[in-house]
């Protein structure tokens, strides 16, 4: 694209040059704003009996109150983020608790391979489990310094950037260990079970 | 329910294309509470990666559609829906 009537005079940010570029996953256009989809109600969770659950393929079961739960050790992650329905926002700002954090609680057992995440309202995604480890993926509570709101997964989403953001499940309540992948919500009509951006794995079998 | 709510004849064009006919006037019977409501009564969510039609009184998944580039996928979850053809499913 032409872009005339710039000269070397203005050193603002370039929207769409520099930092952008090579940060956009195929097939994907770059939004300022912040996309809701949602594919049931908005559950509106009261935080006095909201709880966060690690189970399947572990010694035991831990499990976390919300209070407990923000008592977690936390991060800020700044993220890029990929919906498949084609819009990628850049340098998203979360500040949560790391899974790998919540996974030290847990024994896990060693046929443990894949996650389901599940939510309030009935929503489930798979997710192969190392995609979860080393600082990936983390259980988000804030988005841009204030509290996550309900229509974009509050009071906690989990958070998968590295993959299709319909895996980082809005309104998660926790995450059932296992040793083989069971297709989820979406997955189980025709999405990618893994769902990676920068392979357009967006379909199975297409 | 917000903004992002609509009813089931936003999925008019997706299910007459899996049926081969318009489905809005069919009904369907919740298999979980057991309200009956034409298909186009139905609570439509469209802005996510497919079609979800809940039922009216207590949400419960009624209907999905899923349109990749290659097919339209469907899973009918109510009763008294015809089962869509087999290519569908």
């Amino acid at each position: 694209m032409p872009q005339p009537f710039i000269t070397r005079g203005f050193v603002g940010k370039r929207q769409d040059a520099g930092g952008a570029a090579g940060r956009i996953p195929p097939g994907q256009h770059l939004v300022k704003d912040f996309p809701v989809l949602s594919a049931g109600p908005t559950p509106r969770a009261d935080l006095r009996t909201w709880t966060f659950r690690i189970e399947g393929l572990v010694k035991e079961p831990a499990q976390w109150s919300w209070d407990e739960f923000r008592e977690l050790p936390a991060q800020d992650f700044t993220k890029d983020i990929s919906c498949v329905t084609k819009w990628t926002k850049l340098d998203t700002h979360w500040r949560g608790v790391s899974v790998d954090v919540l996974l030290e609680h847990v024994d896990l057992d060693r046929s443990a391979a894949f996650v389901t995440a599940f939510s309030d309202g009935g929503y489930t995604t798979n997710i192969p489990l190392p995609e979860l480890l080393n600082g990936q993926a983390f259980v988000a509570y804030e988005y841009d310094g204030k509290p996550l709101a309900p229509e974009h997964g509050g009071p906690a989403r989990l958070v998968v950037p590295q993959l299709y953001f319909w895996k980082s499940a809005k309104w998660v309540r926790g995450l059932r260990l296992m040793e083989r992948d069971q297709p989820g919500f979406w997955e189980s009509l025709g999405y990618n079970n893994h769902g990676d951006p920068w392979k357009e794995e967006r379909y199975s079998g297409d | 329910m917000d903004e992002l709510v609509l009813d089931g004849n936003a999925a008019a064009g997706a299910l007459a294309e899996i049926y081969g006919d318009d489905m809005t006037t069919v009904l369907a019977e919740c298999a979980s509470c057991g309200r009956v409501d034409p298909i186009g009564g139905l609570v439509a969510f469209v802005h996510a990666p497919g079609i979800v039609l809940r039922c009216t009184a207590c949400a419960t998944v009624m209907i999905r559609i899923v349109q990749t580039p290659s097919r339209t996928r469907i899973d009918v979850r109510a009763k008294r829906i015809p089962p869509p053809p087999e290519t569908a499913r």
